[in-house]
């Protein structure tokens, strides 16, 4: 589904990310752990085509993401609040990212219902601007815009962080549903090595910028995980 | 302890983003500093000899007679845009200072406001005149203190009625029904006011009136601060009551609909977007500078396409120009959802044109200066729709300034704000349709003119297609410096 050829991306003399070579099939879920600036967020945006690469190209399904914009239509992302429209309410939000990827306001609530236990009564009907929710619900409310549309790649990063202990648990089975759909591509970063451990079928672990571990988790994934980044 | 507080606001000044915009700007900008001081000081020193050759009678007299609407615009202009000081206190909250420290420091950095000192430019130099022109010294100095000490009353009056819009719109709107019955004759509220400031000048210990005034303030705004210094309290940010809203009425658009939903949802719902409609209303009463020959300079027939880009163009100048930045703060879900550039700009533009077709309807009232006139806004409105709608979406692509839609208290003096860069750009909106009539005027006839700009105008819109599509390609190739810097908020 996702092949990434030669890409790099240096600021100044510093390399960011250096990836030779790595290829994400269709419906796995991938799981892309690692320190703060080990350029998780980076490979991201450069998925997104939100920064251009110094060298090197990613081609998501065919498509080459910086030369065209057919990838938009099948691919989903929620990185951080920049993907939010604070001035909306949850629902109009939907709405929104529904109309832009075809979906009638029926899909959307059709959709959106299959959530209600994730948010916990705490989005729908609120009488509340997204600017005024907490972090936490902010975050639901884009991991959830990101399922409208039947994306084949969603990109979650840090989908667990600032989200309460049920909503985790939650959430985790939420992906792992969509990853056994083998239809749908799901990759997502994090910095808590039991979540995405237990979520993902691949792991991959980025160190300044490249690519040191590549695993297919097991039942030793974690212990592996932990003396790496322990020791 | 104030050694810390002040080193920290040196750096915030000299780090802040507007710091490092390029040199050449900064000149310019400090030539129009320059420039509006000059005229300050001008009028500071002019205005005395002016009103006494216009025969309206004893300067002062008159300055005191205004001085009631004065002070309003300037507790006015305070409330939209000086800055609150309280903005940076919350990282200090739980540092060893006392709070009353604190706050003192918060209120102390507003005295040095240039809301507070831009009215010295105008009153040190009016006094200076008054004192060579034979009035008692001690007069005029009393009088001066007090007018000044009212101008920091309202700085502290500004402070604690901050975001309590519920007192000051009522309070605003009654003024302005004042001044709309003094300007027809039917009831001068100057004739109770003027007694008031002429008192400041005639007893001489009056002067302790206005500086008890002040100095209640001072305290009350000290303890209401020191009061509210919790982070559920005063340093709370508002919440309203947000209410759904489908415009399913727009759907019969398509996706145009859905940028259109959003964009009205955008101007209805933040701060920061419902002052720029404001302004731009205000834009339409421009023309009454011209209309009724109230500034000579522009007699001339040219400034009269000037005036109808100016009215007509209001929400295409203050709005417009800052398309793509009023949604600088999602600019990446935009970038990475299924959208076209084209339907977002298409969205933009229809808004402009609306809006710019109702100004033009709204200035009908101009025809009270004769038809040459409104044709004159008319046509300004046909180029501002058929030219200049092109041209502010353009320069947006190059505008890279994040705007924070929920406040109000950076529109001015910042790097966001109506800036010297925004003001080049729109040279070649104005000075081209300029350029354009005059030729028509002496080369042909005036009819000719009017012509000639509104075939301008038809021409740019009937290119629509092939503009639309040169824009895009700006903002394709843009996209990734403007993701960069609108990452960049201060």
């Amino acid at each position: 589904m996702i092949t990434v050829h030669d890409i790099t991306k240096t600021y100044g003399t510093q390399t960011v990310l250096n990836i030779p070579s790595l290829e994400i099939p269709k419906g796995q879920s991938f799981g892309l752990v690692g320190n703060n600036g080990a350029g998780k967020t980076t490979f991201f945006s450069l998925l997104l085509d939100l920064i251009q690469p110094t060298t090197g190209k990613i081609i998501n399904n065919e498509v080459q993401v910086d030369i065209s914009e057919a990838w938009k239509p099948f691919t989903s992302a929620f990185i951080d609040e920049t993907f939010l429209i604070g001035y909306l309410t949850p629902e109009e939000y939907f709405y929104f990212i529904g109309e832009l990827r075809a979906q009638n306001k029926a899909d959307v609530d059709a959709l959106i219902s299959t959530f209600e236990d994730f948010f916990h009564g705490e989005i729908l009907g609120q009488k509340k601007y997204l600017r005024d929710l907490s972090k936490g619900n902010q975050k639901k409310v884009g991991i959830v815009a990101s399922f409208i549309g039947n994306p084949e790649v969603v990109i979650l990063d840090e989908p667990f962080a600032n989200l309460d202990p049920t909503t985790q648990i939650r959430l985790k089975q939420i992906i792992k549903d969509l990853a056994n759909n083998r239809e749908v591509t799901v990759l997502v970063s994090s910095h808590d090595l039991i979540h995405v451990t237990e979520v993902c079928e691949r792991i991959v672990v980025l160190n300044k910028g490249e690519i040191v571990k590549d695993i297919q988790t097991s039942t030793q994934t974690l212990k592996e995980l932990e003396t790496f980044f322990g020791g | 302890m104030f050694k810390h507080f002040f080193n920290l606001q040196l750096k915030s000044f000299f780090r802040a983003a507007s710091f490092k915009t390029n040199l050449a700007f900064k000149i310019l900008m400090i030539f129009a500093a320059l420039y509006f001081i000059v005229v300050f000081l001008a009028m500071g020193v002019g205005s005395f000899f002016i009103i006494k050759k216009a025969g309206l009678g004893d300067p002062l007299r008159v300055v005191n007679r205004f001085m009631i609407y004065y002070l309003v615009m300037d507790l006015y202009i305070r409330y939209m845009f000086q800055k609150m000081p309280i903005l940076n206190i919350k990282p200090l909250l739980y540092m060893p200072f006392k709070k009353s420290a604190v706050v003192k420091y918060s209120l102390g950095k507003t005295v040095f406001s240039f809301f507070n000192w831009m009215h010295a430019f105008f009153f040190v130099p009016f006094s200076i005149v008054l004192l060579t022109q034979g009035y008692d010294p001690l007069d005029v100095v009393v009088w001066h203190l007090a007018i000044m000490a009212l101008f920091y009353s309202n700085n502290f009056l500004n402070i604690m009625m901050n975001n309590q819009d519920r007192i000051f719109y009522p309070m605003v709107s009654i003024l302005a029904i004042l001044a709309l019955c003094q300007y027809n004759g039917w009831f001068d509220i100057t004739l109770y006011t003027a007694p008031v400031f002429d008192a400041f000048f005639d007893t001489p210990w009056a002067f302790v009136i206005p500086i008890l005034l002040l100095t209640g303030l001072v305290y009350a705004s000290f303890n209401y601060f020191k009061k509210h210094m919790y982070l559920d309290g005063g340093l709370a940010t508002k919440h309203t009551e947000a209410k759904s809203e489908d415009y399913t009425w727009l759907n019969r658009f398509g996706n145009l609909g859905t940028f259109l939903k959003n964009d009205i949802k955008l101007i209805r719902r933040n701060k920061r977007s419902k002052t720029t409609v404001m302004l731009s209303v205000l834009f339409i009463f421009y023309g009454l500078l011209f209309g009724s020959g109230a500034v000579e300079v522009y007699e001339g027939p040219v400034w009269s396409i000037f005036a109808g880009i100016f009215v007509s163009g209001g929400f295409l100048f203050s709005f417009g120009q800052f398309v793509p930045s009023w949604d600088s703060s999602y600019y990446p879900l935009m970038m990475s959802q299924n959208i076209q550039y084209r339907e977002y700009l298409s969205s933009k533009w229809y808004l402009i044109v609306i809006a710019t077709v109702i100004s033009t309807v709204l200035s009908a009232f101009y025809l009270y200066f004769g038809w040459e006139f409104y044709l004159a806004i008319v046509v300004g409105a046909i180029y501002n729709i058929g030219v200049n709608s092109y041209l502010v979406l353009w320069g947006g692509a190059y505008i890279k300034t994040p705007i924070d839609l929920t406040s109000n208290k950076k529109a001015f003096g910042d790097k966001q704000a109506f800036n010297v860069k925004t003001m080049l750009l729109t040279i070649p909106k104005l000075v081209l349709p300029l350029l354009v009539f005059a030729a028509g005027y002496y080369l042909i006839n005036p009819v000719a003119g009017y012509i000639a700009v509104a075939l301008s105008g038809v021409l740019g819109f009937v290119f629509k297609d092939q503009a639309f599509k040169m824009i895009e390609k700006i903002y394709k190739k843009e996209k990734y410096k403007t993701l960069l810097a609108y990452k960049q908020t201060d």
